[in-house]
C-alpha cells in the first residue's frame, strides 16, 4: 500500500512539473509563435498609453527579456527556495513556495491563494454533502420504484439539473430568491465560519443549491443506473432469499456495488471543485479559486494563472489517489500493489 | 473675509453651487427632483444631468460600493482609469480638481489643496501653486508642498508605477540622471517640481503648457509622505489627506472606508462627506452587479460607464425603471481611423470618399443607437468638451450618406470603380464588428470592397492596428477605435489620437493623423493662455483633421447611467463622465 502511494505521488509531482511547462509554454511560446515581441506581452500590464520607455521598463522588470527558459527555471526555483521581489522602496523576500508576484497588482500569488481556499472549500463540502444525500437517495428510490410518477418526476428533474448551466441557475436563483423574495443575500455575500457558522451557512446556502443541483441530477441518474442494474443480479435474489431483510438488501449489497463507479466520478469532479468551482463563484461572486482563476485568465496574468492552475491540478490528482485507495474499501475485490 | 465666508459652510457649499449651477444650466421643463431635508424625491429620467436629484445635507449611513473588475492600483501615483480618479477624492486630495456638481461647470477645475488656480509665468513654463493652510494626514501630520513634490517626483519611476499617466514625465524638466526617487534618491529633481517652503509648489516646464490646471487635477499630485512611502506597496495602505481612510484592504475583494477625524471640512469647500462608511466590494459580477443595483442591495457602480446589455432590455421598457437612469453624453468618441499609409488611401479624395459613403445612421444603430450608443457624431471632439464646436464637413440627407460626393471624390482619387481595403476591430467587442459590418455594406455602394478582421482587444493596438508595420505589411485602410479624454479640454482630448508626433513602431493611438498642419496648430493651442483663443485654436484643429478625412467620427457616446436606491445628492459631474461620487449620500 505504502509503495502504491509514493509511486503515485512522484506520479503525481511529474504530471504537475509537465502541467506548469505547458502552461508556460502556453503562455510565453504561443505568442512568440504569432509574432509578439517581449514589449508586446509587457504592454499588457501597463496603464493607458503608455510610452515606449514605460514598455520597456516593465519588460525588463517582468524579466521579458530573458529566453523563455530562464524565465521558467526562475519561477520553479522560486517554488522551491523562495525569491526576491523589489518594491522600489525596499527588497522583500517571498520565502518557497513562492509562485511569483501578480504581474498587475504586484500582491505575492501564494497568500493570496492560500487566502482564497476556504471559500471554494467551503462550497465544494457544503454541495458535495448535499449532492450526494440528495442524488444518491433519488436515485435509489427512483431505481425502487421505476416507472412510477416519482421516478418520471425525478428524472425529469434530473436532466434538467444536468441541462442547464450554473450561470442561468444562479443567476435566476439570485433574481428570485435574493432580490425578489429576500429570502438569501445577495451575490458575494461571504463570511468565514471562523467569524460566525450561521451566517457562513445562510451566505452559501443558494451556492450550494444551484452547485447541488447541477451534480445532483447526475448522480441521482448513475445510482439509479446502477441500481437497477445491480438489483437484477443474482446475488440480490439469493440475499433476499437468505431472509435478509429490504434494508439490508438495498443498502448493504445494492448500493455498495452501485456505488463503485460513483466513487471516481465523486473524486474527480470534488478534486476540480475544490481546484475552483469557476462558474458558480463567478456566477455568485465568491472570492475563491475559481474566480480568482477566472480574473488571472482574463488579466493575462502568469503568475497567477500558474498558480491556481498548479494548486487545481494538485487537487485532481490528490482527489483521485483517494478514491483509488477509497476503491479497497468499498470494494474488497480491489487490491492495491 | 472671503476665505472665511468660504469656509463657513464648507459641508454644504458644494450643494449650494451645484444647485445655483442649475438656475443657468437650462434645466428644460423638468422640475428639480429635490425634498425638503433630503429623501424620497420623485425619480425621472435625466434628473441628475442638470440638476442634484435628491439634495440633502443629511450626514451618516453606509454607502455601498461594487466594482465590476479591479482597481489597476489604489496609489494615487499608478491609476490610470476615470473611476479611480473620482472615487479616489475620497481618500486623497489634489492640488486641483473638478468642480463638483452637474452641468457644463463640470468641466471647469476649482482648487482643492491649493488656495487658488495656478499662477503661470510669463512665458508659460512656469507654474506655482500655493497651498491652504491647516492640511493634515490621517496620522495627524501636516500635509506640506514637499509631499506634493515628492509625490510627482515618485510617480516619474515608470518602473514601478506603471500604470499611471506620464504627462507630467513628459513635461517637466527632469533631471538627465534622474531616474526616480528609489533608484537615484540623491539626485535633486528641483529643476521639474520643487517646494521652495512648505505651502509652495513650482512645476517647471520644458515648454510653454497652459492646460497645467488640468494637469494639477490628475491623481500624481496627490500627496505623499516620504517617510510612509513603501513604493509598489504603498497602494495596500494610502495615507489619507481627504475624508476619508481606510479601514480595511483586501485586494482584489473588498476594502471599507471610514471617516478621517484628520481632515478639515474648513480647508475643503468641495466635499460634503456624507456617508459614515464606504463599503466596496470587488470582482462582482457584472449582470449580478446591476441587479444588485436595481434591487438596492448596492447603490453604486464605480466603475460609471453605465448598466449592461442585459440590465438595458429590463430598464427601458419598464417607466419606472427609467426615470431611475441618467442618459448622458460623455467625453468619448467612437471612430474609425482612415489610415493613409497604403495607397490609395495615401490620396485624400479617397479617403473623402469613405466619409461621405458612410451611412451614419447605420454605424450609429450599430453602436446600440441613441440612448446606448450615442448621438451622431460629426466631427471629432465631443460636445462635453471645453469650447467645443460641432460642424459637419461631410453633409448627407438623413445622415445616410452622399453617394453622388462619395463618387465624384472617387474619381477625383483616380479610382472610379472603387478600391479594396481592410477594415479591421476588436473582436470581443460586438459594437465595433457591427460597425464594420454597416461600413462594409455602406461602402460597397460605391465599389469600396472590405475585408473585415477581428483582433484581441488587448493585443489591438500594440500588434495590429497600432503596429505600424502590421498595417503597412497588411493593406491595413479603416480601424475601429474609441477615445475618451483625460480631461475635457482640446489637449486633453485631441493631442494623444492627432498629434503625427506621438506615433512609434507600436502601440499607437493615433492611427491615421500624420499631417504637419494639425501638428503646427496643436503647439499653437496647447502654448496659448488665453482660453478662449486656445479653445478656438482647438476647434481648428478638429476642423484641419476633418478636412484631412483621416478620422471618420462614429458617435458621441451616451451611456445609461442607473441611480441607486437611497443615494442622496445624485449629479452626473462632466469632468469625470459620471456621477460626482464626492457628493453622494445615503438616506
Amino acid at each position: 500500500m505504502l509503495t502504491y502511494i509514493i509511486r503515485r505521488l512522484i506520479g503525481a509531482f511529474a504530471m504537475l512539473i509537465v502541467i506548469s511547462m505547458v502552461t508556460f509554454g502556453i503562455f510565453f511560446v504561443v505568442p512568440q509563435w504569432a509574432g509578439a515581441s517581449p514589449e508586446a506581452l509587457a504592454s499588457r500590464y501597463v496603464g493607458r498609453a503608455a510610452t515606449p520607455e514605460t514598455v520597456a521598463l516593465v519588460t525588463e522588470r517582468l524579466g521579458f527579456n530573458d529566453p523563455v527558459v530562464v524565465q521558467y527555471g526562475r519561477f520553479v526555483k522560486g517554488i522551491f527556495a523562495g525569491a526576491q521581489y523589489d518594491y522600489g522602496a525596499g527588497v522583500e523576500q517571498c520565502p518557497a513556495p513562492c509562485f511569483g508576484y501578480s504581474f498587475i497588482s504586484g500582491q505575492p500569488v501564494w497568500p493570496d491563494l492560500v487566502d482564497r481556499m476556504p471559500v471554494t472549500f467551503s462550497l465544494a463540502i457544503g454541495a458535495a454533502v448535499l449532492w450526494v444525500l440528495a442524488g444518491v437517495s433519488v436515485g435509489v428510490l427512483s431505481a425502487l420504484r421505476r416507472g412510477s410518477f416519482f421516478d418520471r418526476l425525478s428524472m425529469g428533474t434530473a436532466l434538467a439539473g444536468v441541462s442547464l448551466p450554473i450561470f442561468f441557475t444562479g443567476m435566476i436563483s439570485l433574481v428570485i430568491f435574493s432580490y425578489g423574495l429576500g429570502w438569501t443575500p445577495p451575490g458575494g455575500a461571504w463570511t468565514d465560519i471562523t467569524v460566525n457558522p450561521a451566517q457562513w451557512a445562510y451566505n452559501l446556502l443558494l451556492p450550494w443549491i444551484t452547485l447541488a443541483f447541477l451534480f445532483a441530477a447526475t448522480y441521482a441518474r448513475l445510482t439509479r443506473a446502477g441500481m437497477l442494474e445491480t438489483m437484477g443480479e443474482d446475488y440480490i435474489r439469493t440475499a433476499r432469499a437468505k431472509g435478509l431483510s429490504e434494508r439490508d438488501v438495498v443498502v448493504k449489497h445494492g448500493l455498495r456495488a452501485a456505488l463503485t463507479p460513483l466513487l471516481t466520478l465523486f473524486g474527480i469532479d470534488f478534486g476540480l471543485l475544490i481546484g475552483g468551482a469557476v462558474l458558480t463563484e463567478t456566477t455568485y461572486t465568491l472570492p475563491g479559486l475559481g474566480q480568482f482563476a477566472i480574473l488571472a485568465i482574463r488579466n493575462q496574468d502568469l503568475p497567477q494563472v500558474m498558480g491556481v492552475v498548479l494548486v487545481a491540478a494538485a487537487f485532481v490528482v490528490v482527489a483521485s489517489l483517494i478514491v483509488d485507495l477509497l476503491y479497497a474499501v468499498v470494494d474488497p475485490r480491489v487490491r492495491l500493489s | 473675509m472671503r476665505r472665511k465666508h468660504a469656509l463657513a459652510g464648507a459641508a454644504t457649499a458644494a450643494l449650494a453651487l451645484v444647485l445655483s449651477a442649475c438656475g443657468g444650466g437650462g434645466g428644460g421643463t423638468q422640475q428639480p427632483a429635490q425634498s425638503a431635508a433630503g429623501g424620497g424625491a420623485q425619480a425621472v429620467f435625466n434628473a441628475g444631468l442638470t440638476q442634484v436629484w435628491n439634495p440633502s445635507t443629511k450626514k451618516g449611513g453606509t454607502l455601498k460600493a461594487a466594482h465590476q473588475a479591479d482597481w489597476d492600483s489604489l496609489d494615487p501615483g499608478d491609476t490610470y482609469y476615470g473611476y479611480s480618479f473620482n472615487f479616489g477624492r475620497f481618500y486623497w486630495r489634489t492640488l486641483t480638481m473638478y468642480k463638483p456638481g452637474p452641468g457644463p461647470e463640470g468641466n471647469t477645475v476649482v482648487p482643492d489643496l491649493a488656495e487658488g488656480l495656478g499662477t503661470p509665468s510669463a512665458d508659460g513654463k512656469t507654474w506655482t501653486y500655493k497651498l491652504r493652510s491647516g492640511l493634515k494626514y490621517e496620522d495627524g501630520s501636516p500635509i506640506t508642498a514637499k509631499d506634493v513634490a515628492y509625490a510627482v517626483a515618485r510617480s516619474f519611476d515608470k518602473e514601478i508605477f506603471a500604470h499611471g499617466p506620464s504627462y507630467l514625465n513628459e513635461l517637466l524638466e527632469w533631471p538627465k540622471d534622474f531616474k526616480g526617487v528609489y533608484k537615484t534618491p540623491d539626485v535633486d529633481y528641483s529643476s521639474a517640481v520643487e517646494a521652495p517652503d512648505d505651502t509652495t509648489v513650482v512645476f517647471h516646464l520644458k515648454k510653454p503648457f497652459a492646460s497645467m490646471d488640468y494637469i494639477v487635477q490628475l491623481a500624481m499630485t496627490a500627496p505623499v509622505p516620504k517617510d510612509k512611502d513603501t513604493g509598489a506597496k504603498y497602494r495596500e495602505h494610502v495615507v489619507s489627506s481627504g475624508p476619508y481612510k481606510f479601514e480595511t484592504n483586501e485586494a482584489g475583494k473588498r476594502f471599507t472606508l471610514v471617516r478621517n477625524d484628520q481632515w478639515d471640512p474648513k480647508t475643503d469647500p468641495n466635499r460634503p462627506a456624507l456617508p459614515d462608511r464606504i463599503e466596496v466590494q470587488l470582482n462582482v459580477n457584472a449582470d449580478d452587479l446591476d441587479n444588485q443595483l436595481i434591487a438596492g442591495d448596492i447603490q453604486l457602480d464605480i466603475v460609471g460607464t453605465g448598466v449592461q446589455p442585459a440590465a438595458l432590455g429590463r430598464i427601458l421598457p419598464d417607466p419606472a425603471m427609467k426615470a431611475r437612469t441618467d442618459n448622458p453624453t460623455i467625453p468619448r468618441l467612437w471612430y474609425v481611423s482612415v489610415i493613409p499609409y497604403n495607397k490609395p488611401l495615401d490620396n485624400i479624395e479617397c479617403r473623402k470618399a469613405v466619409q461621405f459613403a458612410a451611412d451614419r445612421v447605420a454605424n450609429q444603430t450599430a453602436f446600440g443607437g441613441e440612448l446606448a450608443g450615442g448621438e451622431i457624431a460629426t466631427n471629432v471632439m465631443p460636445p462635453g468638451i471645453v469650447g467645443q464646436e460641432k460642424f459637419d464637413l461631410y453633409p448627407s440627407a438623413g445622415n445616410k450618406g452622399d453617394l453622388t460626393k462619395a463618387k465624384a471624390a472617387l474619381a477625383a482619387c483616380g479610382q472610379p470603380n472603387g478600391f479594396s481595403t481592410t477594415m479591421t476591430y476588436r473582436a470581443d467587442r460586438p459594437k465595433e464588428k457591427a460597425l464594420a459590418e454597416a461600413m462594409e455594406q455602406a461602402l460597397a455602394k460605391v465599389g469600396i470592397k472590405l475585408t473585415l478582421k477581428g483582433f484581441p482587444g488587448s493585443s489591438y493596438f500594440s500588434e495590429y492596428a497600432g503596429n505600424v508595420d502590421y498595417v503597412k505589411k497588411n493593406g491595413i485602410g479603416l480601424a475601429a477605435h474609441g477615445w475618451g479624454s483625460d480631461w475635457p479640454d482640446g489637449y486633453g482630448f485631441l493631442q494623444a489620437i492627432v498629434d503625427s508626433r506621438t506615433i512609434r513602431p507600436a502601440g499607437n493611438y493615433n492611427l491615421s493623423v500624420m499631417n504637419p498642419e494639425v501638428d503646427k496648430l496643436i503647439d499653437q493651442a496647447s502654448s496659448t493662455l488665453d482660453a478662449n483663443a486656445r479653445n478656438k485654436l482647438w476647434v481648428e484643429v478638429d476642423k484641419k483633421v476633418m478636412e484631412d478625412a483621416s478620422i471618420l467620427p462614429v458617435v458621441w457616446a451616451k451611456t445609461l447611467l442607473l441611480r441607486g436606491k437611497g443615494l442622496t445628492n445624485v449629479a452626473y459631474n462632466e469632468g469625470q463622465s459620471m456621477y460626482d461620487y464626492i457628493l453622494l449620500g445615503v438616506e
